[in-house]
């Protein structure tokens, strides 16, 4: 018996052979296409042929030019209008199937949630494309019933139609996750509160809410994460205001055929994505603590003036940001922040 | 314990009237009719399903009645919400809130009370010393164990200075040593704090260790109300009388009855006079059966003592419990086997199986049930 089989035979070899198959299978659909983007990424593209030299030149003209911030910025702030709208949504959806449906009639309309399921992504973008149009019903109801004169002109072929779309495509992702989060509450907690002199309302929202929030977190993630980086719904519906980074990685690679342009952009939304994430988890976690420690007050001048300077950063545009490396100073020191915050700030109620 | 109003009266503080309840068909409680007096240790006993938590959830305003009345200090509870109501309740599975501490669930009905935070603190951490988890304060509530999430249960709801606390089974969760260090505790600190206690269980010592009053319930009506003495020595019914405690029955023939004293023929007994209060309900000549308890029948152990009322049996089965033993005895004359107790005292042997004795046994501790 040599080296190899013992270790094999070990308990870690035999947890290693178990889980190989699918960690191959991971390594190959995962990893590899990943690595190969990373590796793109710092190469350039010379009309046919690559040029494999080690360069940063695409990450510097990526952070550096108007374009590309103007389409990554409004690929967030798209995707943080679908996760407020679907989440928002969401939750009277999940809490009404949670808490006013019969048991027995649950899985029914779980079930019912997931129709839109049946059609292809695609057919339903069209769809909306088919609604939202010009001469299409929506414009037409509303116009018969004397509301509006003329067609609505900002529903279809910009950001707003992105919206609209994603946040229906998305729904029972966000429906789903709440809708277990408020299962697991033990109805006896909401009888307590209430006995314990609570109203209706202040029972939801000192219970339930926190209680849910796991969910909504969930939820949150799942919208947002994906619509960042969505592609066909701006294609179809977005028009050109409507336009996300996704786009333009495409146009990189198969229009302009500079495919290591198209990989550094889709690192760059990739870390972003991940930061901002991050950066938003560690807020809330600190504001919670704060809101906890200090007072809600406090905590919410604290929230508001986070978010006023960096609207002001945004706002104050191209002398701030115009060069990469303050583009990424202030990444860093925000990632930054957000670790701090991760490693000081005790996890709080709510589980966030 | 109990206040008394001038009459010398004990007030009532909860009052029920014929309160019936339906689910449906389903006819959950039946003409309820009860005073539960200020300050007193009241219990619900009943076997499994028998309406107990159906009535301490009306009296708590979680479940709407269908007729009858429920007054609470004189008012009529009807349509009025849990969260206005004079009492609070201890959850049979404690309901303690996973994302709040200790402090934090201990304090929770305090957020509309007109105090300042330094007095809100003060007052839960005396609650919490009350159940003797001072330094537990600060602990996430998911990290107790049962009897620590009961006692802040218990802390959570007598913050509130309720005039009515009702608890759904609080110990029933607990093993039985801690369940017994509980019971003596729930008496001590409802002495303490004067407040009503309403304690639903199923466990009839439990009930008879706790409690100033028992309602015992059967299939949704109030079979018997009364202390615990008169429960255990007086029980209204063969139903009751089985249910609390252990009582053997014999059958019997009354051949005479009276107003004050009945004439019964007992197997294994023989002849005997019982006085009229023996018998719960009317008397009448005919077949009946007499209850009496296993420490109703004294075992002659020395059978030089002669006494006037005695029988012979034969031992069949001897189950030792350390302090007592139990003795399943077939009397002569009597066609199934009584269960008899006795205590084991130091020079006193434990018969065995198969041997005959003498057993000495006191007609006042019969109960004939017609
Ligand atoms: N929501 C309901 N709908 C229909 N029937 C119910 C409902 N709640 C209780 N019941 C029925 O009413 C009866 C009394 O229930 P309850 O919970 O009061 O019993 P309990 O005496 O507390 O029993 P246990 O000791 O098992 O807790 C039971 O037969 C039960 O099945
Ligand atoms: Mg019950």
């Amino acid at each position: 018996m040599n080296a190899v089989t013992r270790a094999l035979r070990s308990e870690g070899g035999k947890g290693l052979i178990m889980v190989s198959p699918p960690l191959v299978y991971a390594l190959l659909l995962l990893a590899a296409p990943l690595a190969t983007i990373v590796l793109f990424s710092f190469w350039t593209q010379n009309f046919l042929d690559i040029d494999r030299t080690f360069t940063i030149a695409n990450y510097a003209e990526a952070l550096s030019d108007p374009l590309y911030r103007e389409l990554m910025l409004r690929s967030l702030r798209i995707s943080a209008s679908v996760t407020a709208v679907t989440v928002i949504l969401a939750f009277p959806v999940a809490y009404f199937i949670s808490f006013h449906v019969a048991p027995e009639r649950k899985s029914l309309w779980l079930f019912l949630i997931t129709i839109p399921f049946w059609t292809s992504y695609l057919i339903r973008v069209f769809l909306w494309r088919v609604i939202l149009a010009f001469d299409g019903p929506v414009n037409g109801s509303l116009m018969g019933l004397g509301i509006i004169d003329e067609p609505l002109t900002f529903i279809l072929y910009n950001a707003n139609a992105v919206i609209i779309t994603l946040a229906h495509a998305f729904a029972p992702f966000a429906i789903l996750p709440i809708f277990v989060s408020l299962e697991k509450i033990d109805r006896s907690l909401l009888e307590a509160a209430r006995d314990l002199g609570e109203s209706r309302t202040m029972t939801f929202l000192r219970v339930t809410l926190p209680l849910a929030m796991p969910g909504v977190l969930a939820a949150v993630l799942i919208v947002s994460i994906p619509t960042v980086g969505d592609y066909v719904t701006p294609r179809l519906v977005g028009g050109s205001g409507g336009t996300m980074i996704a786009n333009m990685i495409y146009a990189q690679i198969f229009d302009l055929n500079d495919r290591p342009m198209g990989a550094t952009l889709a690192v760059l939304a990739m870390a972003i994505v991940a930061m901002t994430l991050l950066w938003l988890i560690a807020r809330i976690r600190f504001w919670l603590w704060l809101a906890e420690g200090r007072g809600v007050w406090i905590a919410l001048a604290a929230g508001l003036a986070e978010i006023l300077a960096i609207r002001a950063i945004f706002t104050l545009g191209p002398g701030i940001l115009g060069t990469p490396g303050t583009v990424l100073g202030l990444l860093a020191i925000a990632t930054l922040g957000s670790v701090l915050i991760f490693l000081r700030v005790p996890k709080g109620r709510a589980g966030i | 314990m109990r206040d008394t109003s001038d009459t010398g009266r004990p007030q009532a503080i909860v009052t029920l009237q014929d309160v019936e309840k339906y689910y449906g068909e389903y006819h959950a409680l039946r003409g309820i009719s009860a005073e539960i007096r200020q300050g007193e240790f009241f219990s619900l006993l009943g076997p499994s399903g028998c309406g107990k938590t159906t009535l301490l959830r009306a009296i708590a305003g979680f479940e709407d009645i269908s007729s009858g009345t429920i007054r609470l200090d004189g008012r009529d509870m009807e349509g009025v919400a849990p969260n206005r109501r004079p009492t609070n309740l201890v959850f049979q599975s404690y309901a303690i809130f996973p994302h709040l501490t200790v402090s934090q669930n201990v304090g929770f009905g305090l957020r509309k009370a007109k105090m300042s935070p330094e007095d809100k603190r003060r007052a839960v951490g005396e609650a919490l010393e009350m159940v003797g988890l001072g330094d537990f304060g600060a602990r996430a509530a998911h990290a107790l164990s049962g009897g620590q999430r009961q006692r802040v249960a218990l802390a959570r709801a007598l913050i509130l200075k309720p005039r009515v606390l009702l608890l759904d089974e609080p110990l029933s969760a607990l093993d039985k040593k801690m369940r017994q260090v509980m019971q003596v505790e729930l008496i001590k600190l409802q002495r303490e704090v004067g407040i009503t206690f309403i304690l639903v269980t199923h466990d009839q010592e439990e009930a008879l260790v706790m409690s100033d009053r028992i309602a015992v319930m059967f299939e949704g009506g109030i079979a018997q109300l009364d202390d615990p003495e008169t429960l255990y020595r007086r029980p209204a019914s063969r139903r009751v009388a089985e249910f609390i405690g252990m009582m053997n029955f014999l059958p019997a023939q009354v051949t005479g009855t009276g107003p004050e004293r009945i004439e019964a023929e007992v197997a294994g007994l023989g002849r005997v006079t019982l006085d009229a209060g023996q018998c719960p309900g009317e008397a009448r000549p005919g077949a009946a059966a007499v209850g009496l308890r296993p420490e109703s029948l004294t075992i002659l152990f020395d059978s030089g003592v002669a006494h006037d009322r005695e029988v012979r049996g034969t031992v069949a089965e001897v189950t030792y419990y350390g302090d007592m033993t139990y003795y399943d005895i077939a009397l002569d004359g009597a066609p199934d086997t009584v269960s008899v107790s006795a205590r084991n005292m130091p020079g006193r042997r434990v018969l065995e199986r198969g041997e005959t004795t003498a057993l000495a046994w006191d007609p006042r501790a019969l109960s004939l049930f017609c």
